[in-house]
């Protein structure tokens, strides 16, 4: 196909799902989406795109997206929608919405997001718009995704911190001032299957071409490991007890930075009683990682400057996230690798423009101090959790989901879910949110395909438009770029849209500051001094050299501190390894370990009963979470409902390659395939999440078989922690496998009985 | 006119399937018909695990040739997200060959 006329775009959200930054060159014929490319001249991917996006035509013009607003005429569950006009919609979201908050308070409604999506911008604008504090990531157990990390960054070091991948320069890597890593740490993550936390994922294979050297930390072996100068399978969930021990080698043995920890750092004395708590004999019974190996690969690390970690969501997921990943900073901070070319990056969104609203200092940017104050009285779990109280504004998922089935300490009687599909994906106990959700009095589901959750209790569908179809802004991290809407699909609508328009019914203030979503997003970029027209078509712009939300050593400069002088943005204006602030949040101040909440240490008699750990999560290049499996390119690369089993496990339980097998524990029972693997651990297996069968039957009790496939069926709640985050034990709860039989396939009926939602 | 090929880096496949989804958007080939397909590798060799994944042009490749006859760069190479794949004349691919280990070059029909 010839070049034709595109529309330059940034990829966030609807269609490759992800969270986001390439550039997108999306050619239109007849008013029509026929291709996508990637834009060469974007320094984000310079050309490269990944099968989600490139696939992006499936996607946007599959048959059985959603095009227009849909009203539910028979019982949930029973798939009856009728069509109806926005203006119906729109009439009946600000009537049904608005009498619950007359009756019960803003509070009673819940507005539902999943992962970091160009949908947590309009989705707490809308929230706070109509005077709710419970933006929530339900169903997200523990809290934990990126969450955990940013809050122990943020009350270690007073900012975030990224893998400098040439990310925050205009030339990337060939950028002079730049240098590539001489050490990477991929913690806990496979960066070939996605571009997780708004970060390229191979970015990681690009400074492996310039010379990186990896160490890998996983309990399963990817493509990074076999290519690791060393790597190290951990048994899952202890990831807080390897970094200790690496911490312990590292300053017992000298090799931390003394200059950096000196002059910048406080607490290192009581950083360092900690980590020797963790001598290696003991790390390594509690990690199955032999000491040697720990002892060289702190080495190799501490030893290498420029250094950089590149991690990911387990973390959050272990028990107590925050701790695990507090741990993990310290040895880029100790080591001196923070905010130096080819270290860990100080990230700031690109002139300080607030999107998505990353820390309590955006949303008090965006929403001032009193307001936030305010939501923080009825925000869910805010009373309980001073940390989560202190950070951010999401509502506690756990305490929601509970909340929304007890009704203490108030009622919750609504949900705005918007592209989101919790039933089919991240909600832990499935069936728990089940429930809860069929409690409410209304619910509502932006979306742009029917799914378990929209089958399951929708009352009301709004069609989402793609990245096709959307304007929108991105500052996460740089550079600040904008997105162009290239074709209309139906009466779908951004979630900017969307959102804007109802928040004007909630709250006519509005009315006279934004007409247009390009008014609230010129208004967004006002901190940059760039209009949307300005950074259309490509235009998109990083912060010069010398400003708060470009790299290096900003710690001297004094571009940190809102008071200008050098140091951190921290209570001491230190980098604090004793965390001042995590002891006023009633936790401890030092990292440490603990066991997860089910394992052979903790609760032997159950490990007896179930000895295998199921891991879940491992991504698929292909898929994005819960979504694609009814995209035909995609889902044929990565066609089944799989279960990774090490040969010797299968063997034992006489399990052969490509045969249906059950997973069960105590809170119920799936079915996957098998997969015989060396990749993964005899003790653990490694469960792919997110699946259900759009192929299949959707309405009640089918639910396009989640109650046979999704494997957090089986996983319980959290918190774990007394910070409100982590401990969702998506990673380390006990099962056990066995052997099925003939005919025993999924979507089928055949074999097991469906596990229904009301048993 | 010289051969042209495909030289192809395997040692830096990451089993990203965008070759795959390239070629079937570039030339429209519904599920089913594949220009390249990724095979996984994976094997225990030696007390550890060596994951590998190597691209095969089918017989459908064409090599883009209505890509390339208007200067474009093959879909697959285009959008490989690891960089690990270069179109050229396979007389130049096999020398770059000389000094890329673990790569594989191919010819079409
Ligand atoms: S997943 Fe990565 S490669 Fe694909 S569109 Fe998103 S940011 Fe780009
Ligand atoms: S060169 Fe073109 S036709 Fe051949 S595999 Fe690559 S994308 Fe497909
Ligand atoms: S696009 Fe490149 S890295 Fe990805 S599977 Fe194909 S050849 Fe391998």
């Amino acid at each position: 196909m010839a070049k034709g006329t595109f529309v330059r775009t940034t990829a966030w959200s609807p269609g490759p799902g992800c969270h986001g930054g390439c550039g997108l060159e999306l050619y239109v014929e007849d008013g029509r989406l026929v291709k996508v490319e990637g834009d060469q001249y974007h320094p984000y991917n310079q050309g490269r795109l990944c099968p989600r996006a490139l696939a992006l035509t499936q996607y946007v013009y599959h048959p059985e997206r959603f095009l227009y607003p849909l009203k539910r005429v028979g019982e949930r569950g029973e798939g009856k929608f009728e069509r109806i006009s926005w203006d119906e919609a729109l009439d009946t979201v600000e009537e049904r919405l608005g009498e619950i908050r007359d009756k019960y308070g803003a509070e009673a409604v819940i507005f539902a997001q999943g992962t970091g999506r160009d949908v947590g911008g309009p989705i707490s604008f809308l929230c706070y718009s109509f005077g709710s504090p419970n933006w929530v990531q339900l169903g997200l157990a523990g809290h934990s995704c990126y969450t955990p990390r940013l809050a122990a960054m943020m009350f270690t070091h007073g900012d975030y911190a990224v893998l400098d991948a040439g990310q925050f320069l205009p030339e990337g890597m060939a950028d002079p001032e730049y240098e590539v890593p001489k050490v990477i740490v991929v913690w806990a993550q496979n960066p070939a299957a996605g571009c997780q936390d708004g970060f390229y994922g191979h970015w990681v294979t690009d400074c492996m071409k310039r010379g990186s050297k990896l160490i890998v930390i996983d309990p399963r072996w990817t493509w990074f490991s076999s290519r690791a100068e060393k790597f190290l399978q951990l048994r899952p969930g202890t990831d807080a007890a390897l970094a200790l021990g690496m911490l312990n080698v590292i300053i017992s043995e000298g090799l931390y930075d003394r200059e950096f920890v000196d002059e910048w750092c406080s607490g290192f004395d009581e950083l360092a009683a900690r980590a020797a708590e963790y001598p290696l004999d003991r790390v390594s019974a509690i990690t199955w990682v032999p000491a040697e190996d720990i002892a060289q690969a702190a080495r190799l690390y501490a030893e290498a400057r420029p250094a950089a970690i590149q991690w990911g969501v387990p973390i959050d997921m272990g028990p107590s996230g925050t701790t695990i990943a507090q741990a993990i900073t310290h040895l880029w901070s100790i080591t001196g690798n923070l905010d130096i070319p080819g270290g860990q990056v100080i990230a700031r969104a690109a002139f300080e423009v607030a999107t998505y609203p990353f820390s309590t200092q955006e949303l008090h940017s965006l929403y001032g101090e009193e307001f936030v104050k305010r939501m923080n009285e009825k925000r869910i779990g805010a009373q309980e959790f001073k940390l989560l109280r202190n950070f951010r504004g999401w509502g506690q998922p756990d305490r929601a989901v509970e909340q929304m089935l007890s009704g203490e300490p108030y009622p919750i009687k609504a949900c705005w879910i918007q592209t989101t599909n919790m039933l089919g994906g991240q909600a832990a106990d499935t069936r728990l949110h089940y429930r809860a959700l069929k409690n409410m009095e209304f619910n509502v589901v932006v979306d742009c395909f029917p799914n378990p959750t929209s089958m399951a209790v929708a009352d009301l569908i709004l069609p989402a438009a793609s990245i096709a179809e959307k304007e929108s802004l991105r500052s996460w991290w740089s550079p600040l770029q904008v997105m162009m809407p290239a074709v209309q699909v139906g009466e779908c609508r951004s979630d900017w849209e969307i959102n804007l328009e109802l928040a004007k019914r909630f709250n006519p203030e509005l009315r006279r500051r934004f007409d247009t979503v390009k008014d609230l997003i010129d208004d967004r970029l006002k901190p940059s001094g760039y209009t949307f027209d300005e950074l259309k078509d490509g235009h998109w712009k990083f912060p010069e050299k010398d400003t708060p939300t470009r790299p290096y050593r900003r710690y001297e400069k004094g571009l940190l501190r809102p008071d200008g002088r050098p140091g951190f943005r921290t209570p001491t204006g230190r980098l604090e390894l004793y965390s001042t602030s995590f002891k006023e949040f009633d936790m401890d101040p030092l990292p440490f370990f603990t066991e997860p909440p089910e394992s052979e240490v903790r609760t032997p008699e159950l490990a007896a009963k179930y000895p295998l750990v199921m891991v879940s999560g491992r991504r698929s290049p292909v898929f994005f979470h819960s979504e694609h499996r009814n995209i035909p390119w995609l889902r044929e690369c990565d066609p089944d409902p799989i279960v990774e089993i090490h040969p010797d496990t299968a063997q034992a339980l006489g399990i052969s390659d490509g045969e249906w097998v059950a997973i069960f524990n105590d809170r119920g029972r799936i079915r996957r395939k098998a997969k015989v693997t060396p990749i993964v651990h005899p003790k653990t297996i490694s469960v792919p999440h997110g699946w259900w069968l759009p192929e299949t039957q959707g309405t009640e009790p089918d639910l396009y078989g989640i109650w046979d496939l999704n494997c957090n069926l089986l996983v319980n709640i959290g918190p774990g922690d007394a910070s409100g985050y982590g401990g969702g034990p998506y990673k380390t709860t006990l099962v056990a496998v066995k052997k099925l039989g003939e005919g025993a396939a999924a979507g089928r009926g055949a074999g097991d009985t469906a596990k229904r939602g009301e048993e | 006119m010289a051969k042209k090929g495909l030289l192809i880096h395997y040692d830096y496949c990451t089993g990203c399937m965008a070759c795959v989804v390239a070629c079937k958007q570039e030339h429209d080939y519904p599920a089913g018909r594949w220009g390249i397909m990724v095979k996984d590798f994976t094997r225990e060799t030696e007390g550890r695990v060596q994951v590998d994944f190597l691209p095969f042009p089918t017989d459908l490749c064409d090599l883009c040739g209505r890509r390339t006859a208007a200067g474009e760069r093959p879909a697959c190479v285009k959008h490989c997200m690891a960089g690990c794949m270069t179109y050229g004349e396979v007389g130049e691919l096999a020398r770059i060959m000389e000094t890329m280990p673990r790569s594989v070059l191919f010819a079409p029909r």
